[in-house]
């Protein structure tokens, strides 16, 4: 299936990347391509088959319980591109907070 | 002590710990070995290290284990697993400088057992490629033929295996990225079964695929390392409870063995050196003593065509944690979605962006059913067709990549070409089987392998075969860095 324009940008959206315009067209056909080449699955004989969920069956392994080891906030923060206080910074999420 | 030789550089992980245990080597000088000799020749050409100190070396070699079962062994990591004294920055400008908090547990195994951690291999950006030219530090070049590519995504760990800077390295393989590399480099690599070592620390590319992986340049010492690594690991859930097969007969050679010669598969696109090596493999295991067991098996093609959905869907999950709030870069905003497209956009190179996308458009409402659950379902009918032929043989017998090395920028501009030479190794992926690369000598002067599948816990049998092939008397089939009249790599 060939990928337009106009889908490069919407998936690049959600992906929350940016396609330069002179890109758009390139990425267009590389997805394309590889997309046309997933198509060969619509040859391969798939009743019975479920989808695999994870992985090997015999990989389950234990149940997911919370691991004991922590870290400060001052640790976990101290590779982060803006910190303070041991908060990571971000630009504002709310605006206009005043009534 | 006995001063080391320029020699030392060549001895086998085994022999290293052996010595250092002995106190007739030091773990320094173990160390400094690969750095003052190839190293001193070869890094600055081939570039397979990412993040290095030689204090942090001397300060990791100086307090090693003395008496673990891997003591002294100096051991080269991928830039994706995380370690304390070196960033982690998977080979991205995304990370640029992340230096991580904790040591991922392969990591602490590795130390707990004597290793040094020498520095980090450099790698596709994200494990994303099989050529290791999508790194923002530039690319690695293979030690054989510096115009050619040392395969990927783990082509650091393989190159400096190959030309001597360590015995052993670690990578990490989601489809094919330790097999491939080996094979393009001349050593061996394995892909253990999923679930057998821990990936907590490993930054996550496809978390039903990605598996940590061995380099050496000896079976034995793949063993030695995959003992010391394998188990459970409470820090991931997806690890196996079970105890890890043992692995200490790998040296028990293969009397009885059956292994599947799946033909059909190298029947076409295969180049005629890779072809010649499944030859002699096949011949070097019957003549000790196992059993060629002749049968077919479902074109590699469906296995690429099922992973690049698989991959990328994960991938572009996984990946959506870099944002520019909690690690490395940021880009210039003054909002939080321009933040993170920003910081996306310039950190993250061209393959990355290329793959995040197509897992955001096979995971997109409409497209869902049409590609990831199709895909999906080609993994289960996948992992049926390995089950059914192991019933049959102990293990599968088939190439690693379709040709050796390729040209440094043949396939950057070809990213399906790209995929396209990770056909033979993406099912053991899907699967969650264990295979290994193993080394078949040269042809015209550039290595070639095969590779050893097998179903979950086959690692004790598939390094069995290994160990056969390379101790097969045909001198053509070792790594050069094996023979004493090797010269440092494209001396020749």
């Amino acid at each position: 299936m060939a990928i337009d324009r106009d889908e490069v940008l919407r998936i690049a959206e959600l992906a929350r990347l940016e396609i330069a315009p002179d890109a758009v067209e390139r990425v267009a056909a590389q997805l394309s391509a590889v997309l046309e080449f997933a198509a060969t699955l619509d040859t391969l004989d798939l009743d019975g088959c479920e989808p695999a969920v994870l992985a090997p069956d015999a990989a389950e392994g234990r149940p997911d319980v919370p691991g004991t080891r922590t870290f400060e906030p001052g640790v976990a923060t101290a590779g982060a591109p803006e910190a303070e206080d041991d908060f990571f910074l971000v630009p504002p999420v709310v605006e206009n907070l005043e009534p | 002590m006995s001063a080391p030789t320029l020699e030392t550089w060549r001895l086998s992980a085994r022999e290293v710990a052996s010595r250092v245990r002995g106190g007739s080597l030091s773990a320094v000088e173990a160390m400094d070995a690969g750095w003052d000799g190839p190293a001193q020749a070869w890094e600055r050409e081939v570039h397979a290290v990412a993040h290095t100190d030689r204090e942090l070396r001397q300060a990791a070699a100086e307090a090693a284990n003395t008496k673990g079962p891997l003591a002294g062994v100096p051991v080269l990591v991928k830039d994706n697993l995380c370690t304390t004294d070196y960033a982690t920055t998977c080979g991205s400008r995304i990370l640029a400088g992340w230096q991580s908090p904790y040591d991922a547990t392969v990591i602490r195994r590795l130390r707990r057992a004597g290793a040094v951690v020498v520095g980090k291999a450099n790698m596709d950006e994200f494990a994303m490629g099989s050529s290791t030219e999508f790194s923002c530090y530039g690319p690695t070049r293979n030690p054989y033929d510096l115009a050619r590519v040392p395969g990927g995504s783990s082509g650091g760990s393989a190159a400096a295996v190959a030309y001597g800077l360590v015995p052993v390295a670690l990578g990490s393989d989601t489809g094919g990225s330790v097999r491939q590399p080996a094979a393009f480099c001349g050593v061996f690599g394995l892909k253990p079964t999923y679930g057998r070592l821990s990936r907590y620390g490993l930054v996550a590319f496809g978390s039903s695929l990605d598996q940590v992986g061995v380099f050496a340049r000896h079976a034995g010492d793949v063993a030695d390392v995959y003992a010391a690594l394998a188990g459970a690991d409470p820090f991931d859930a997806t690890t196996r409870p079970t105890p890890a097969p043992d692995v200490s007969a790998w040296d028990r050679g293969v009397e009885g063995l059956r292994f599947g010669w799946p033909e059909n598969l190298w029947s076409r696109g295969v180049d005629a050196c890779i072809v010649d090596a499944l030859d002699r493999a096949a011949a070097a295991l019957e003549r000790a003593g196992a059993v060629r067991v002749p049968m077919t098996f479902l074109p590699g093609e469906y296995g690429v065509a099922a992973y690049y959905l698989v991959a990328t869907a994960e991938a572009s999950s996984n990946l959506a944690r870099f944002d520019g709030v909690r690690y490395g870069h940021r880009g210039a905003a003054s909002d939080l979605v321009s933040l993170y497209t920003r910081t996306r956009t310039e950190g993250f190179g061209p393959e990355v962006q290329r793959r995040i996308l197509l897992g955001t458009y096979a995971l997109s409402a409409g497209y869902y059913d049409a590609y990831y659950l199709k895909a999906q379902r080609a993994r289960t009918r996948i992992r049926h067709e390995f089950a059914e032929r192991f019933g049959h043989c102990d293990l599968m017998l088939m190439p690693v990549a379709p040709t050796p090395a390729f040209r440094v920028g043949e396939k950057t501009d070809d990213p399906l070409a790209m995929y396209l030479s990770d056909v033979f190794t993406i099912g053991a992926n899907l699967a969650g089987i264990p295979g290994i690369s193993v080394p078949m000598g040269l042809a015209d002067g550039l290595p070639t392998a095969v590779q050893l599948l097998g179903p979950e816990d086959a690692e004790p049998v598939l390094l069995r075969a290994a160990r056969a092939l390379e101790v097969d008397g045909d001198r053509a089939a070792l790594p050069r860095t094996h023979t004493t009249e090797f010269a440092w790599p494209g001396k020749r």
